[in-house]
């Protein structure tokens, strides 16, 4: 299956957001979703169907204009499920690119690795300065009880123009060692949040014995946390993108 | 090529300082995640995996070229997250240059304190060797250290550790390969497997009052 989706938000100049484009196909299926007041939208990923199955090549592009405020969520978590074998790894690939004065704040749902799926993640985020950005990211690696499917998740973030975080995880049966002290250690859950630009303090504080907040050689911050479930992962990274002084930019967004 | 030449670039008696550096094992040790051979074992293979061919590939970059010494800087910093990480591997960087110059003339383009891939690339172009034996430098030197670390912390049997290497050698070489096949791309496009506790654990381990280990 091959699906295509893209949302364009941009400021109406009077203060608030518009979505000039939402428009997607199952699976990637967009919802613009929360109160039409305040300065920011929230668009929701709705499944439109089962996977991503092997074979399946989905596309998702973001773009946020300058002065607009985005929120993008998912209504569940996405399970990326075995296929057929003889297809190529399902892919999704994430381009977003945000403008300078406007705030993305990228918070799907976890993706979970069934056993014996194949699925490559892609995200390319491009923040020009003075863009904000949160940007969160959750994997799960099998259902209960489950042994991990083959998940590589590839994500390259710019900010101005520079790579600030480049970073691949890859877990499940093909990836060497993924279970062993280094990558996992036995967590079967993980989580990253990458935050960029204003509203972004570099000196956090380190949030867990299994996580850390960790400022990024050319600007920015990575959240990172492990966990033997996604509860644990979630508490770490919730408080901290629910506190994040973009949620509140969506009220104060000027016009 | 020189074989002898690439022998003594592995060499963990090379005076560059990184018998003073756990590779992160030291951390995992202390939150109980290793505690045998089978442990280090399954800690070697997913270091190899990502932060191996992380390294191979900038050493054989760096060696291929060492006027990209600069991007390819930046790009290891890009990959590298943790403040911890990145302060260790510069400092193991400056001390792989100043061992690296009383050897052999040295290009200046690494600068003072590079990570260590780069002066790894740097000392590798210098020597003479390809960017194809830097890399199986570069990747021997990631479980290598870790694995004395191992004996020193664990009290492990220097006999089983030394196995577990000889049975990691070819996968050391087929991640060598792998990043060196690489060396010519674009630093973006590089190789840039992360391992999640080895960023986590060393943001900790640098809080630690008392370590045996520098990282």
């Amino acid at each position: 299956m091959r699906a295509d989706a893209r949302v364009v938000a941009e400021s109406d100049g009077l203060g608030g957001t518009r979505l000039p484009v939402l428009r997607g196909e199952s699976p990637l299926l967009l919802r613009r979703t929360g109160p039409r007041t305040g300065g920011g939208v929230t668009v929701h990923l709705v499944g439109g169907a089962a996977g991503p199955l092997r074979g399946d090549e989905l596309r998702l592009e973001i773009e946020v204009g300058p002065g607009a405020w985005l929120e993008f969520r998912s209504v569940a978590a996405s399970l990326a499920l075995p296929g057929r074998s003889f297809l190529p790894a399902s892919r999704l690939t994430v381009v977003a690119t945000v403008a300078a004065g406007g705030t993305l704040r990228y918070l799907p749902e976890p993706l979970i690795a069934a056993a014996g799926c194949d699925h490559v993640a892609v995200t390319r985020v491009d923040v020009e300065e003075g863009g904000a950005l949160l940007w969160r990211d959750d994997l799960v690696c099998g259902r209960h009880g489950e042994q991990s499917g083959d998940v590589r998740a590839d994500t390259t973030v710019r900010y101005a123009g520079t790579t600030v975080y480049r970073h691949e995880l890859s877990v499940g049966p093909a990836a060497p060692g993924w279970s062993g002290a280094a990558v996992l250690g036995g967590g079967r859950a993980v989580g990253t949040v990458v935050a960029a630009g204003p509203g972004t303090d570099p000196a956090s504080a380190v949030p867990g014995p299994d996580a850390a907040a960790m400022p990024l050689a050319a600007g920015g911050l990575l959240l990172s946390a492990v966990g033997q479930d996604i509860r644990q992962v979630s508490a770490v990274l919730d408080p901290y993108c629910a506190s994040h002084p973009t949620a509140q930019l969506r009220t104060l967004t000027p016009a | 090529m020189s074989l002898a030449t690439l022998l003594l670039l592995a060499d963990g008696r090379l005076p560059s300082g990184g018998h003073a550096h756990s590779g992160g094992l030291e951390a995992q040790i202390a939150a109980g995640r290793v505690k045998d051979v089978a442990g280090l074992d399954g800690f070697l293979r997913g270091r190899l995996a990502t932060g191996g061919l992380v390294s191979a590939a900038f050493t054989a970059a760096t060696c291929g070229d060492v006027r990209r010494c600069a991007e390819l800087d930046a790009g290891l910093d890009a990959r590298t997250p943790s403040p911890a990480l990145r302060k260790a591997s510069r400092a193991q960087g400056r001390a792989l240059l100043r061992a690296g110059r009383a050897m052999w003339p040295l290009t200046g383009a690494a600068g003072r304190e590079p990570h260590q891939p780069i002066a790894l690339g740097v000392l590798a172009a210098a020597a003479g060797l390809t960017p194809g034996e830097s890399a199986v430098a570069a990747a021997h030197g990631t479980i290598t250290g870790p694995a004395s670390a191992a004996v020193r912390l664990l009290g492990l049997d220097p006999y089983a550790v030394h196995a577990l290497l000889a049975r990691l050698a070819p996968e050391c070489d087929r991640i060598a390969a792998l990043a060196a096949g690489r060396y010519r791309d674009p630093v973006d496009d590089l190789p840039s497997a992360g391992a999640p506790l080895l960023d986590i654990g060393a943001e900790h381990h640098a809080t630690w009052e008392v370590r045996l280990f520098a990282s």
